[in-house]
This record gives C-alpha cells, structure tokens and sequence, in this order.
C-alpha cells in the first residue's frame, strides 16, 4: 500500500491495543523444559557400545554402534506386538551373539518407539478423568466444532469419542483471568470430594485443564496434590505442564492424551529399563526418541510421553539425516514406506523441519514433531474401482499384514500395491521379504486382473496404473513438505527406506525431480540407525508475546542466555559437558494480529551480531517464501527457546575398496521388467557383492536380506563411498 | 456484453484422449491445490472471522469458468457475462455486490477475488476465493443492519472491479475500500491473505501444464467435468423420483421473522424429474421483505448445495465440480425472498441461506426415506460486540454461534458443531486475552437435540460477561418454528437469550436486535438451538439414553422423552418397559414429519406464553412483489 493516512493510523493504534492485551497476559509463561534427569552414568562417557533400537509393526530392528572404532552390527528379529520389550530383548541376545560380545559392554540404548502412537491407533489407552474449570465440562465434546468433509460432510460424520468420557469429567469451581489473576479461589472441600468419587470410578490417569490455565497453575498444581493425597498411585498430567499455551481446547485435548498414552508407556519403559539393567548392569543409559527428534530420558519420557508419538518416522529420518551426512548430501526429501503407510520428510541444510504440533489419527496435539507427515498408502494399499465415476483409486483401505497381498498366499484377494509390484517384475518371485514369505505371481496376476477387468486394461497396464496412482498419493505427501512450504523438490535429494520405499524411490524421484535417488544400505533398518546415531538434545522455551519495538536486542539477549544456562545444566548433568554442546536459538514470531507464528533458527554469534533485526527480515523472508507476499505491519515476538546438542558423533562406515564400474559380477540371474507401458529385459543383483565405483544400468532389480530395490530404465545406480545407491537419469549431469 | 478475453495467443485448444490414470492424478492435484489456498489463507488472514472461524472459500475453474474444484459452485461464467470490459493476464478482480455478480455473494461483507490464469498467452484456468470481512462500513459495526431497507445502509458497495491490473495493485482503489470500514487492517490483510491463495493456485496450474502439456490439462478438466456428470445423473435417477399424476415432492419451511416484528417468512419448493433433469421450483416463496433477511440464492450455488448433499451419502471421493449442471434446473420467481429486487436489503441473509439445508433434506429425503435427516443447526448466528474501551480505544468482535446436527440414518446428530463446511469455534481463551469479554460458561445445552432412536445433537450455552460498556448485536432464528424430526422422532429446543444485567433485571432478548447497550457485569445467555431427532424414541437402547444422561447430555428427567426410567445411575428395567409400553399405546400413528405444531396460527396461539414474546405479525408484502407469492 501506497500512502497510510491518518484514520488508517488511528485504526491501526486501536488494533494495537488489543495485541498488548495479549501481551501482558502471556509474558507470564514459565518454561517448557522437559526435566531431563533422573538417570546417571558413573562411567565415562564414548568409550561403551551404543545401541540403536527400532521397534516396527513387523521387526524390530537392531543396530550396534562401536564408537571407538565407528564399526557396525545388525539383527533383525520378529517384533512380539503384545510386549514389545521382549522382541527387544531377544534382538539383543541376537546382536551380541553376532558381535561377539558381552552384553554388559553395551553402555546407551537408545530407542525409537511407536507403543504411544500404537496406544492412540488402537484405542487402547488408559481410561482416563478430566478436571476442567467450572463452566467447561464439554470442552473436548464441542472440540472446535468443525465437522470434516466439506459441505454436507455432516450428513455422514460420526465424531469420535472424547479420550477422556464426559462421565468422567468434573468441574473444579475456580477461575483464573486472561492475566493470570484469581478470579475465583479454588473451592477446596467441593474439589476433593468431588475427586473421592472420580478417584474411585476406576479411572487409570488424570488429566487437570482449566480454563486460562496457562496464565497461572496454581490451581492446577493444588488439585493435583489434593488428588495425590486420596490416590498417591495415579499419574496426574497438568496442562501447564504438558503445554502451557492458550487455547483451552488443544491444551485439554495434548494434556488428556499425554494422560492416555501415560500409563501404557511407563509400564512399557519401567520394564524395558529393569530388563535392560539386570542384563548390561545398573549404569546402563536408555534414552527415547522424541516427536522432534531429540532425545529424552527415560524417566521424562514417563512423565511425558505426548512427546513420543512421532517417535517412531523420527528414527527413520534420523537415520537419513546421519547417511545424509556420511554420503555428504544437505539437502534431503525422506520417503519411508512400510505396509499400510508412508511418512515423509524434508530435510534442509542438514535438518529436519520440525512442527508444533502432532496428528495420529484423529488426534492432534500441541507437541512438536519432525514435520513428518504420513499418508494411508503403502505396499498393502488397496484398489478398487467404484462403480459410479469408475475411477481408480488406490487406498486407504490396506490389507495389512494378515491377509496381506494376494501374492503373500496368505488368503488375501483384494489387488494391493505389493501385487502390482510383482505383476511388473519389480518384485521377483524369488525375494525375500524379510522372513520366510514366498511371492505368488499367479495370486498377484489373479488379484490385478479385476482391475484391468474393470477398466477395461490389459493386466500390466492395471498394474502400472496401480503404481502411478499411489505414488501420485505419496507424491502429494512430499508436496505438502516441499512446495507447500516454499522449498523447490529438485533442490533435494531423495532417500527411500523402509520396507517398501527402495521400490518406489526411483520412480518418486522421477515424479518430483529429486536426484539422486538414494538407497541406504540396510533400508530395512534405518531408522535404528537413527536411533543409535541421535545426538542428545535438550530445549528451554518462554512464552514471550511482545511487539519488536517493545523490546530490545540487550534483554532478548539476557532472556535467551538464561534460556540457554537452563536447558544446558540440564544436559550437563546428562554427562555433556559445556565445550561439547552447540547452541541455537528459536524465535517464533510474526506480523501483529496474525494468528499463527513462524519459528526463526539463529545462532547465538548471529543474533549477537544482527539482534532482532536480522530475526525479522529472516522472517520476512520466510514469509514471503511461505506465502508469496511480506507485510509492512509491525513484527512481534512470541516465544524465545534456546536448544542445546551434544557434539556431533562422527563414524566412519567402513566399505570395501573402490572397484570399477562394472557391476556384472554382482548379477543373479536375467528378468523381464514391465515399465512406461512396455516390457523390458533385465538382471537381477545380489546388493551385497556391489562394489563402491560398480554402476548398475536400468531396468534392474537390486535384493538384498530385507529389501528390494527398482532402478528403471534409462536410469543408472552408481554405489557410492558409503554404500549407497545413488539413482540418477542417463542423461542427468550427476554434478551435485 | 461479454467480457472481452484478450490472448496473445490464437491457437485454439485441442480436445485430446486423457487416459484414466493421468486423469486421476490431475484430479488429485487440483483437489490438493484447493486444500493449499485455504491453509494458506487461514495462516495469513487476521480477522478471527476467517483466521479462527474459516469464513472463506476457494475454487478453481476451468477456462470458461466452470468449478472443477471447490465448494459453492462457479459464478465466474455469470461474471464473464456481465462483465464490461476486458480480462487480461495480471488482471484480478474484485466484488462484494450480489446484484452485480447474480448472488455469488449474498451480502457485501463477502469480498469476492477473481484471478484468470494465462499460460503462453492463453486463458487456461480461473481461482477465485470469497472471505467474510468483519466490517465493511455502513450504519452499524460488522455491517449487518437488521432494519436496513436498502443495501446502501449495508456499507460499501465494489462492483467487478480490477484490482490488479496486468499485475500491478490499484492501491488507490483499495485505499478508497479500506477507508470505509471500521477495521482497516483485518481487511488489509485478509485481502492479501485471499490474493497469496490465488497465487498459490496459479503455481499449481502452470505445474500442472508443465507436466502435462496444455492440451491434457484442458481435456482432464473436461473430463472431471463428464465424470461428475455422468456419477450425478445416476444419482438423480436414483433420489428423485419422476411426478405420478401430476405429484411433485414438495416441502416448506420458515425463518421466523424479520426482526422489525413481521413473520414467518415462508420457503416452499417442488421437486420432481423429468427423463434425467431434476427441477427444483420454489414458486410458492414468500415474496421480498422490507428488512434485510433477503437472500439472493444463485442457482448453480443451489444445484452445487443439492450436488454436495447427495454426493456425500453415496461417494464421497467424488469430486464436486459443475459437470451436472445442466441435469437441474432451478426456478426461483423474480421478486420472491430468495430473487430480491434491487436495492433490497440483503446483510441478514444467513437465516435463509442455512434454512436451505433444512428444505433440501425435507425435499430429497421424501424419495430416499432412508437418506432423511431431521432439521439441523441450519444457520450462522452472530453475536457482535463493540464499542470504546476506557482508554477509548475500539473493539468490534464477530462471532457465528455453533448448535445441534439433526438425527441422521448415519447416527447421533454431535452436539455444538458446525455445519457448514470448514467452519470452527474461537476458543474462548483468545476471546478473553482479545476482547473485553469472559466466557463464564461454553456448554451443551441438556435435552436440546431432539428425541429419537438417533438423538440431535445439542444446542450450545455461551454466558458473555461484558466487561466494558458498549453495544451488542445479535442475529438468530428458529426461536419460534422447531428444528423438526422425521420418521417419529421429537423436534429439538429452540433457541433463547437472555441478558442477566449487573443489578440482577433479567430481559428476555429478541432473536434479532441491533445496538443493545451493556454495561460492565452484564451477562448475557446466547443459548443456541439443537437437532431434531430421527426415529422412534422409545426404540433407542436405554442404555445409550442412560450413557447421555451420565455425561450430562441428557437429564433424568428427559430420558422420560425416550420412555426409560433413570434411578440411582442405572436403567429402571422394569419401569422402562411399562413407560415405554404406555407412551407406544398413546402414540398413534407417526407423520414422516414431526415440525412441533400443526399450523402457523396455532404456533402464534402459544407464542407469548412459550416464548415471552407476541407472535410476529402476519408479513404484508409490497404490491409489485406480491405477485411471486402466488
């Protein structure tokens, strides 16, 4: 805008008051430090074993870290869905065995999980109760009263249930004002008899959120004792603690399911730990993957384990971010593809985009996770046809692991992904699909051809056609990372893991132009990699809503120096001592009025040097890039965190020699491959006789123990120092 | 006068062979395109209208402006129709005029942005998006005068105007607009928050063309529009049925009145098929009113509501698009309440837009039984409150109150939710740390959602502790006419507000009011209403009446409605299936509609007594409008 006269002006001061409204409110906001202690090591540190483990829906994968000599092991053991710990357990005996050593030399687990994300998929957490501020019993039952679907969606929407049943919900008569402020003192005798009966209604866990909580918990914190004194054994979560912002709703709902996941993840934990304990002794140290891809204790994990829903997909693209840096690539889309689903990420300049809240299911909190985000498809997706627009689709319907594909033989019919892989020869029958599992090709054509049938194709063309629609699926799931958040895909590489990925990398790639196409060694289990190659991370956050102007470079300073001292005693106590930890500040900030905020990455010598100026037109930047257009409206702070890392653990991942570029050696036998609506010939690798130097020509199919790779035509697989498969086009100029 | 469409480019268009599998991933990223703009919308947008509540809409349409993806439908063929003048590329357009754009909007706080997308000098593609302003001027805050006669009181009018002209922003125009509203800044940038939504559409159109070549890109459209074509016309043929002896589906229903003391005001429509074309005829309607609950209902915006609600019951992955356009027909006489004259009033509107809802459900469900729901929430209801602070400084909230979804063959109708699409609440903490306002109490309104084996939803209490002086406004409705019920279920609660003054006086506060003065500790109670049920009552399973009666849903008391006895936190067996055996006796044989009264006189007999307010006088129309009553 041109000229702002003087109405607008005067407007615009208006509208400035009620911003400082806001602001004096949440200046009050303490810090999100999730306590990160509880557990010591007497040993000094570097000089142990690391462990990484990552427990699937079907393996769970291990992988042992020498850190003296950056060596490596793997097991790959049948994961045990009813306790996980004792698929952990017998991976462990496996992976010592196969290392020769003793388990007691085995120093850090670390550990990525999905238990709380499974408890949230399976509704199989805790029966949980509510305290809520008088007046506000249905929070969670109004949510936000958005009915998904569209216009007429509610004609078929069934809301779910609140985590925590309404019946046991109980209002506490108390309120606190927007600044903070007791309004009405909390009525102790009505609250604790109240509890009496809630305490003994059979509920497991209880959640505490009341209204304007997150200006003063005070009130939160006394019924949080009253409740300890009538029930000592109950885990009490309050929402100040678990998210101290505004927004009743997602501050109750983020509180009710920390409370719900609670009990499942600290029985799981306290018994992972005790076994662990009684077999690599007392001082052993085990850490879990956090949403966001730091670590935490296993204690804070307990207390806390909202944090834990990402923990799983965090481990995969820690696991990238680690090949990435060995393989020297910055710049990475990440595209883990399992059996019924697919998590993506991007990773830039060496890391991961991360978000402030999570969503698995129909759940979605306030916690922040790596920005990974996930699409009902994967190798067990079904296709149909329907029959009014005879369209084809692909998902999110999946035949899971039983039945399963048709080609498993397992008595699955329905034509899923896995089957049109092998109707392709992507999949040849004799691979290995990381146990015992035969592929039917008979079963899979049979399955494929009611496709074809139904769209009147021949049966490879139903096949291709189930590909293309799914990886347009998975195609949109990479989007949303990469163009919907401003960053170009043929800036990035692409890594495909996980059980399915390795097969559909090449042809994503293609899709999105991100090259090369990157096939760690061992996709299987990568993200035990990344589990045993995270660094330790911890963060101190203050709520800190203010103009720019408002403030100054010397007190934002002071502010996050403080925030900085108090997240790194923190890790310091973990055994990281000051000289081995980076720092980095967080800025969340944004346009006056905006509701939402962006998060602006600065080091402590750059903010010393730009101070808050430099934060802004970074976030202008940002802005524009987001949303194509920056505003000349003031800039105001939300939120200051300092985090702090432990150095970098640098491995040297030992390979054989460089070997030529023919890969002939490494062939197993000749095949057929159906691609771009034609057949073609091909061979058959065996990944583990592949050299670094060999280069691999399309159409190929690379096996290896748990993992399939495709390089289609008019592509070539380079193996690189490290191992990789790196995919490039024929023609592409392969200069990074 | 067609708008002029200058193209440096003359080679027409070919219609090519898309094959399915290219068509479904054009489909998919279109689809993906629209859910973009509005991420980017509700990220950038200021106004707790558009920002917390998602009062905005996106499209993108084909070159000829057909909406291939989207929600309300394409007026963009309407616009070019009536456009003077030229569309060029860098060209955006902008309205809020429903006499200029025939109800793509339907008052002025709706900023209309149109966007043609060029490639190689060719017209290929249109995104366009609406947003509700909070304030666009005129003679009260938030721009929605209950007693306007005329649209000159509603604010500023912006007929089709350029915007952008060849890429360049006309910011004198745009400072000319924002001049004349009472929050400058919200509409600035919500204004830019719409124009980085069209951008981003255009991104995602030329990507599109890119990958696949201008030719696909078009025919793909084409064939969405075909698909949904042919998915819609075996739809139709399924619903509606064709007229026997001369019978047509028919159903009416009321907004109750018009805010200056007249009403109901009645909308009635036929429906019938001939061969393969549904015709929707609302002769019958009352005809325009002197207040400004008119509503200008575009004709393909209604054919795109009766797409929507049908589509969702059979496949919901259908793409909704403006292919089956031409397998309806709509005949809405000139002059009626939804075809108003210009310059009728218009502002108030939403009553008559949601009541739609209710009259297309009563409508279609006659042919498919089985696909009847009850009445809804079929409205936005406002609360609006503004004024000068003690610092003198201005404060003007817009907020749009949430109540019961009906009874539906799906199941319970969920209590307090939207339904309009997208919609959401603003959390209350916000409104407290933003306004001089607290929520003392956000809760479900007990027995609210009407009876029935399928429950409505309940409606929603919100008690306003008003903490400066100032001015409320309120829109509401269905505080005299029930949400209604079907196949023998009970009509919902209607809706009331109360305003408890800091002394203790209580008044009983109309459904629709201007410029209420409060002080200080006033509280007003803006209690919404609920769902009607769907089914027998007595056939529900007690123990889900008692399930709702333990959450608080319903109350002891009102479990009566459903004939079970509640004693002690438990089923009264016994008593259950003598009370339920007793009412089943007395209830006689069912209505497939149950609207809670059996005329209007009879409704206006118990008005004061159930209400606390006479009955609405009978409305007397303008003699030239007179006409489309008959």
């Amino acid at each position: 805008m041109s000229g702002t006269d003087d109405l607008i002006r005067q407007y615009e001061a208006r509208l400035a008051a009620f911003e400082e409204r806001l602001q004096k409110i949440e200046t009050t906001g303490g810090s999100a430090t999730a306590a990160l202690s509880q557990q010591r090591r007497s040993g000094p540190r570097g000089t142990g074993l690391r462990l990484g483990v990552d427990v699937g829906g079907t393996f769970t994968d291990l992988l042992l870290l020498d850190e003296k000599n950056g060596r490596t092991f793997t097991a790959k053991v049948p994961s045990t869905p009813a306790d996980s710990s004792i698929g952990v357990l017998n991976g462990i005996e496996k992976i010592c065995k196969t290392a020769g050593i003793s388990t007691t030399d085995i120093t850090e687990v670390l550990h990525g999980t999905t238990v709380a994300t499974n408890t949230v998929l399976t509704n199989s957490g805790a029966l949980v109760g509510l305290v809520t501020s008088k007046g506000y019993r249905d929070t969670l039952q109004i949510a936000r009263s958005f009915v998904p679907g569209g216009l007429g969606g509610w004609v078929i929407w069934n809301k779910t249930e609140p985590l925590a049943p309404l019946e046991l919900t109980i209002e506490a008569d108390e309120r606190m004002d927007a600044q903070g402020n007791v309004l009405v003192a909390l009525d102790e005798a009505q609250i604790r008899k109240d509890l009496k009966t809630l305490l003994k209604s059979g509920i497991e866990a209880l959640t505490i959120a009341l209204f304007n909580g997150y200006t003063n918990d005070a009130h939160e914190r006394r019924i949080a004792e009253i409740a300890q004194e009538i029930a000592p054994n109950i885990p009490v979560s309050t929402s100040a603690a678990v998210m101290p912002e505004m927004y009743e709703y997602e501050r109750t709902e983020t509180t009710v399911v920390n409370s719900y996941v609670r009990p499942v993840v600290e029985k799981y934990v306290d018994n992972l730990q005790a076994e662990l304990r009684k077999r690599m002794g007392n001082d052993v140290l085990l850490q879990i993957l956090r949403s966001d891809g730091g670590l935490s204790s296993a204690q804070a994990a307990m207390e806390h384990p909202v944090n834990l829903l990402m923990s799983g997909p965090a481990g995969g693209v820690s696991g990238a971010l680690w090949i990435a840096k060995q393989a020297d690539f910055q710049n990475l889309l990440t595209f883990d593809m399992g059996g019924t689903s697919t998590d993506v990420a991007l990773i830039q300049n060496g890391v991961a985009r991360t978000r402030r809240e999570t969503r698995v299911g129909d759940v979605t909190v306030r916690a922040p996770s790596i920005d990974v985000r996930t699409v009902g498809a994967g190798g067990g997706s079904i296709s149909y046809v329907p029959e009014l627009t005879k369209a084809l689709r692909v998902g999110p319907q999946s035949a899971g692991a039983d039945p399963g594909p048709a080609a498993y033989n397992k008595g699955g019919e329905e034509p899923t992904v896995t089957d049109a892989n092998v109707v392709l020869g992507y999949l040849p029958s004799g691979a290995k699909l990381g146990g015992d599992m035969e592929i039917s090709h008979p079963k899979a054509e049979a399955a494929v051809k009611k496709i074809a049938d139904a769209i009147g194709t021949s049966l490879e063309d139903a096949a291709e056609g189930i590909i293309r629609i799914v990886n347009e699926n998975m195609c949109g799931a990479l989007r949303l990372v990469s163009v919907e958040q401003g960053y170009d895909p043929r800036d990035f590489a692409l890594i495909g893991f996980g059980g399915a990925g390795p097969l559909h990398a090449n042809a994503l790639s293609r899709l999105v132009g991100s090259w090369p196409t990157i096939i760690p060694p061992g996709p299987g289990v990568l993200c035990a990699y990344g589990d045993a190659t995270t660094r330790l991370r911890n963060e101190a956050t203050q709520t800190y809503v203010t103009p720019v102007s408002n403030t100054s470079d010397a007190e934002i300073s002071r502010m996050l120096k403080e925030l900085e001292e108090s997240a790194g005693q923190d890790l310091a106590a973990e055994g990281v001592s000051a000289h081995e930890q980076d720092v980095f500040y967080q800025i969340d900030i944004r346009y006056k009025g905006q509701g939402m905020k962006l998060t602006v990455d600065v080091s402590p010598n750059d903010f010393a040097r730009d101070g808050l100026a430099g934060v802004a037109s970074s976030f202008d930047a940002e802005h524009e890039q987001l949303f194509t257009f920056a505003l000349d409206a003031e800039h105001e702070l939300v939120g200051l965190r300092a985090v702090v890392q432990g150095a970098e653990k640098n491995f040297i991942n030992t390979e054989g020699a460089k070997a030529g570029k023919d890969a002939s050696g490494a062939r197993v036998m000749a095949t057929k491959m159906y691609a771009d609506a034609g057949w073609h010939d091909a061979y058959i690798y065996d990944r583990s006789k592949l050299k670094p130097g060999n280069e691999v020509q399309g159409p190929a199919v690379v096996t290896e123990m748990d993992s399939t790779s495709v390089i289609l035509p008019d592509h070539i697989g380079e193996i690189d120092d490290v191992g990789n498969i790196l995919i490039w086009p024929t023609s592409h100029n392969r200069n990074r | 006068m067609v708008a002029q469409v200058i193209e440096t480019n003359s080679t027409p268009f070919s219609r090519v062979d898309v094959d399915p599998i290219t068509l479904d991933i054009v489909e998919n990223a279109l689809r993906n395109a629209r859910n973009e703009m509005d991420a980017v919308l509700f990220r950038t947008a200021m106004s707790p209208g558009i920002r917390e509540q998602h009062d905005a809409f996106p499209l993108i349409a084909n070159q000829d402006g057909k909406m291939v993806v989207g929600q309300f439908g394409s007026f963009l063929y309407g616009f070019m129709q009536g456009y003077e003048g030229t569309v060029e590329d860098g060209d955006i357009f902008i309205t809020n005029d429903p006499y200029s754009c025939n109800g793509a909007v339907s008052h002025l706080n709706d900023w209309l942005l149109m966007m043609p997308i060029f490639h190689e000098g060719k017209l290929v593609s249109w995104a366009a998006m609406f947003g509700h302003m909070t304030d666009v001027g005129g003679k009260v805050p938030g721009s929605l005068p209950t007693d306007a006669k005329m649209i000159y009181e509603e604010g500023i009018i912006i007929p089709p105007t350029k915007i952008y002209r060849g890429g360049e922003l006309q910011s004198e125009l745009l400072n000319i607009m924002l001049h004349n509203t009472r929050m400058p800044e919200w509409n600035k940038s919500d204004f830019f928050a719409i124009i980085a939504g069209l951008r981003l559409a255009e991104r995602r159109v030329r990507e599109n063309i890119e990958r696949f070549g201008t030719d696909i890109y078009i025919s793909a459209m084409e064939d969405m529009l075909d698909r949904n074509k042919a998915a819609m016309g075996a739809i139709i043929q399924m619903i509606i049925p064709e007229a026997v002896d001369g019978k047509k589906a028919y159903f009416e229903d009321w907004i109750d009145d018009d805010g200056m003391g007249n009403g109901p005001y009645k909308i009635a429509c036929h429906l019938h098929r001939e061969g393969e074309i549904a015709y929707f005829d609302f002769t019958g309607s009352d005809p325009q009113s002197f207040s400004s609950i008119n509503f200008l209902l575009n004709e393909e915006m209604f054919k795109m509501f009766f797409g929507a609600f049908t589509i969702n019951l059979f496949d919901p992955q259908i793409l909704f698009n403006d292919g089956f356009y031409d397998l309806v027909e709509v005949y809405i006489p000139e002059g009626c309440i939804l075809k108003p004259q210009k310059p009728a009033a218009l502002s108030c509107r939403t009553h008559m837009l949601g009541r739609i809802f209710d009259l297309m459900g009563g409508l279609l469900g006659q042919g498919a039984p089985d696909a009847l729901n009850a009445a809804g929430f079929s409205d936005s209801p406002h609360f609006m409150y503004s004024g000068f602070d003690k610092d003198g400084d201005w404060y003007q909230l817009f907020q749009i109150g949430f109540g019961g979804v009906p009874g539906r063959p799906a199941g319970d109708g969920p209590d307090g939710h939207s339904m309009w699409p997208a919609f959401t609440n603003v959390p209350n903490e916000f409104l407290e740390a933003y306004f001089p306002l607290r929520i003392r109490e956000y809760a479900t309104i007990p027995d609210s959602g009407g009876a029935g084996v399928h429950r409505g939803g309940n409606g929603i209490t919100i008690a306003y502790e008003m903490l400066e002086a100032g001015e409320v406004s309120i829109h509401d409705d269905r505080w005299l006419t029930y949400p209604w019920a079907v196949n023998g279920g009970e009509p919902g609660m209607r809706s009331t507000k109360r305003l408890v003054r800091v002394d203790g006086r209580e008044e009983n506060i109309p459904s629709k009011c201007d410029r209420i003065a409060v002080q200080p500790g006033d509280i007003l109670y803006f209690n919404t209403w609920g769902g009607g049920g769907w089914g027998n009552p007595l056939e529900r399973d007690p123990e889900l009446v008692l399930k709702d009666v333990k959450r608080g849903l319903v109350t002891v008391n009102g479990a009566k409605r459903y004939g079970v006895v509640v004693k002690s936190g438990k089923v009264d067996t016994a008593a259950t299936t003598k009370l339920r055996e007793t009412m089943e006796g007395k209830r006689g044989e069912q209505e497939l509609f149950n609207r809670g009264f059996s005329s209007i006189e009879e409704l206006k007999g118990r008005c004061l007594k159930e209400t606390g307010f006479e009955p609405p006088a009978t409305p007397v129309f303008r003699g030239q409008y007179a006409r489309a009553a008959e």
